[in-house]
């Protein structure tokens, strides 16, 4: 049995899994990014190899994707999380459908066709507001840890609307909606509200929808919230979180072209125009 | 081993080009050997000149601060004084650098901008050409004047045309008063003739990029294009481009590529990032993308300057500007440009600051991508203000971008086998 792997180099959490040459999932991992991607991305191979129950010599590739892509050694290519959770969604959901990604730092929309080949992808301006980000920006205003966010969500019965588009914004509205004496719960689903209304203004959600990523994965509101909002039934595949890792497994194990700077050599510029130079 | 890329020799002629109209500048303003004029980039350069004024080109003064990263340092300077971080920020790096009495044409011996005896507008690209000279004509108490530009234009009609036509002859009394002198017809028509050619060698120049490979990118345009900005109606933008343009022609037939093993081509609509220009440049280089063409570059090719009909001819080059026109005439435009460089795909530069030069926010990407049947990227991001680009959003923007072309190039090869 052949063994592939991904690691998923995000901006919170280093995320790996290792899955076999028919992309069963042998192991996961998910470990905290900190301020060294490599040793978090050494950490998350490890403690995933651990988990398939095997070791680096029987992996035939390893491939990484996420922000930090590029701070894996030990990898033998790369492509853009932009590829490895479309990838990874339409291994499990035959195409044409909508990804939705939602990660700490960024959120993504990635369109695939019939034959799984990206057609278009969008990801959030340089903005908190439509990550992950939002959500520990508004539980930390409400004094509780992000996970327990969702639970307290469970129990709204209002509907309150946070309708700023930034986040200190709507951080500062927040406030305003305790000190008026709103309740947490209420608060707390307004806060998903906020970040779903942020989320599917990226694009036209028409036909199969799947969601992924670390909010969906710990926030089911998230994807009620999303199912309500595009019609549809979204789908959450196995392993959410890990998906860009699974992705990136499938890339290695596909094969893929590689077009990062891991595989294709620097291309050494003599000649450019210096940023000193005059335009207009 | 990818192949390393090959200097452009014109490289230096452009720079000695661009020295001694800096230089010339300055003497205008140490020895008063001639008034100094301000002029926006697609303002009436041609009248200018004819009346013997020494022009300078504000924005091209604010793309050095761009290009030279010294933008960012001046940008609150301008907004302290009530100029929003929202607007231009040519406009507000450039007040902010003469608030702050710096300017990278110290370099040229000039201790700043030169100050102006008259400042000229067009409102053919913004409204805030208008606002940024009417600050400095405050300052020095120098008049300002100009063409409020019909915006928008569909097709466009004589009676734009005629609109235009009457304001730029209404600024003759005013500019002669200023100058001292009468325009001298004969003066005006061999401005009109220099700027003309000058037009018609840039765009031959542009067009050697149809060529696969392509011997030049958007990003040597936006360095290679000073003297079709700076040097309009000048005879001295037609020397250089002579230059370049038999150097990039013997590229071609020497096969030189402007990107190492190009193997994608794409076209860039929307001002430059000037403070990213070398990082853009190498991050498309190394996934042998080359950025082949540009609305941007493209908006300094006038061909329709006429010297034998000087007043309408600059009145239509005015009003029939990409910038100036609907998106009805703009996607018509681009959609020329796609097939005349052969592009596998279109990116769009969203700028914060700069909403008239920027196409995303109307739907067009998704119309012409729709039509045109090629993938379009939007990248966010700022003509000057890099407080507005992210550096890893951009680059894994572009490298999925690559991504995706590539796989559908190979899907396809797959389909057809």
């Amino acid at each position: 049995m052949a063994r592939f792997a991904g690691v998923d180099s995000g901006s919170w959490n280093t995320k790996a899994v290792v899955i076999d040459d028919a992309g069963h999932v042998l192991g996961t991992s998910v470990v905290r990014s900190g301020a060294d991607l490599t040793v978090a991305a050494e950490r998350a191979y490890a403690e995933a190899l651990a988990a398939a129950g095997c070791a680096a010599a029987d992996v035939s590739a390893v491939w990484s994707t996420g922000f930090g892509r590029n701070a894996v050694p030990f990898a033998n290519g790369s492509r853009t999380e932009l590829d490895c959770h479309g990838r990874g969604a339409a291994f499990h959901v035959q195409g044409p459908l909508v990804v939705i990604d939602i990660g700490g730092q960024d959120a993504k929309v990635i369109r695939i066709d019939a034959n799984g080949q990206r057609l278009s992808h969008r990801m959030n301006r340089k903005c908190a507001a439509g990550t992950g980000s939002f959500l520990d920006e508004i539980a930390l205003r409400l004094g509780i840890d992000t996970a327990a966010l969702d639970p307290l969500a469970a129990g709204a019965t209002e509907e309150l609307e946070l309708s700023s588009f930034c986040t200190v914004f709507a951080g500062t509205e927040l406030l305003t909606l305790i000190r008026s004496g709103r309740r947490p719960a209420d608060l707390a689903m307004a806060a998903y509200r906020s970040l779903m209304k942020r989320v599917i203004a990226m694009d036209v959600f028409e036909g199969r929808v799947v969601a992924t990523g670390g909010v969906v994965a710990h926030h089911p509101t998230m994807v009620t919230l999303l199912s309500e909002a595009t019609g549809t039934d979204v789908i959450v595949p196995p392993h959410p979180q890990e998906m860009g890792a699974f992705g990136a497994a499938l890339a290695a194990r596909d094969g893929a072209v590689s077009v990062g700077p891991g595989s294709v050599p620097a291309t050494p510029r003599t000649t450019t125009p210096t940023d000193a130079d005059d335009g207009d | 081993m990818a192949e390393a890329r090959t200097e452009l020799r014109s490289t230096a002629a452009l720079r000695d080009t661009m020295s001694a109209y800096y230089k010339t500048l300055g003497d205008a303003v140490t020895t008063k050997s001639a008034p100094v004029a301000w002029c926006t980039s697609v303002g009436p350069a041609e009248l200018l000149r004819a009346l013997g004024f020494a022009v300078h080109f504000p924005e091209n003064h604010a793309a050095m601060l761009g290009a030279g990263r010294t933008a960012n340092k001046y940008l609150p300077v301008a907004h302290a004084q009530g100029y929003s971080q929202d607007i231009c920020s040519y406009l507000t790096s450039d007040v902010g650098a003469y608030l702050a009495g710096e300017s990278p044409l110290s370099a040229f011996g000039l201790t700043g901008v030169p100050r102006a005896d008259v400042l000229v507008f067009n409102t053919n690209q913004c409204r805030d050409v208008r606002d940024w000279f009417e600050w400095y004509g405050r300052q020095w108490n120098a008049p300002v004047v100009g063409i409020n530009s019909p915006r928008s234009v569909g097709d466009v009609t004589d009676a734009e045309v005629d609109d235009v036509t009457a304001q730029l002859e209404a600024l003759v009394p005013v500019l002669e008063s200023v100058a001292g002198v009468r325009l001298d017809g004969g003066r005006l028509a061999a401005a009109m003739k220099s700027a003309r050619e000058a037009s018609e060698l840039w765009e031959r120049c542009l067009h050697t990029a149809a060529n696969k490979p392509s011997p030049f990118t958007f990003f040597d345009g936006t360095i290679h294009m000073g003297p079709a900005v700076v040097l309009r109606g000048a005879p001295e933008a037609a020397a250089y481009y002579h230059v370049l343009l038999a150097e990039l022609e013997e590229r071609v037939r020497g096969g030189v590529q402007a990107v190492p093993g190009e193997t994608l081509r794409l076209y860039w609509d929307g001002m430059p990032v000037w403070g990213r220009l070398r990082a853009l440049s190498t991050t498309f280089a190394e996934f042998h993308t080359a950025v082949v063409a540009s609305t941007y570059c493209n908006s300094w090719i006038f061909s329709m300057l006429d010297p034998a009909d000087p007043w309408r001819s600059m009145a239509r080059a005015s009003v029939e500007l990409f910038i100036a026109r609907s998106d009805g005439p703009k996607e018509r435009y681009i959609e020329r440009m796609v097939e005349l460089y052969d592009v596998d795909g279109i990116v769009f530069h969203d700028c914060r600051t700069c909403p008239n030069n920027t196409n995303t926010r109307y739907g067009m990407p998704r119309r012409l991508s729709d039509k045109l049947g090629i993938p379009t990227l939007v990248l966010d991001g700022d003509v000057n203000d890099l407080r507005c680009f992210s550096d890893e959003q951009a680059r894994t923007n572009i490298e999925g971008f690559v991504e995706q072309l590539s796989d559908a190039r190979t899907h396809a090869s797959r389909v057809t086998r």
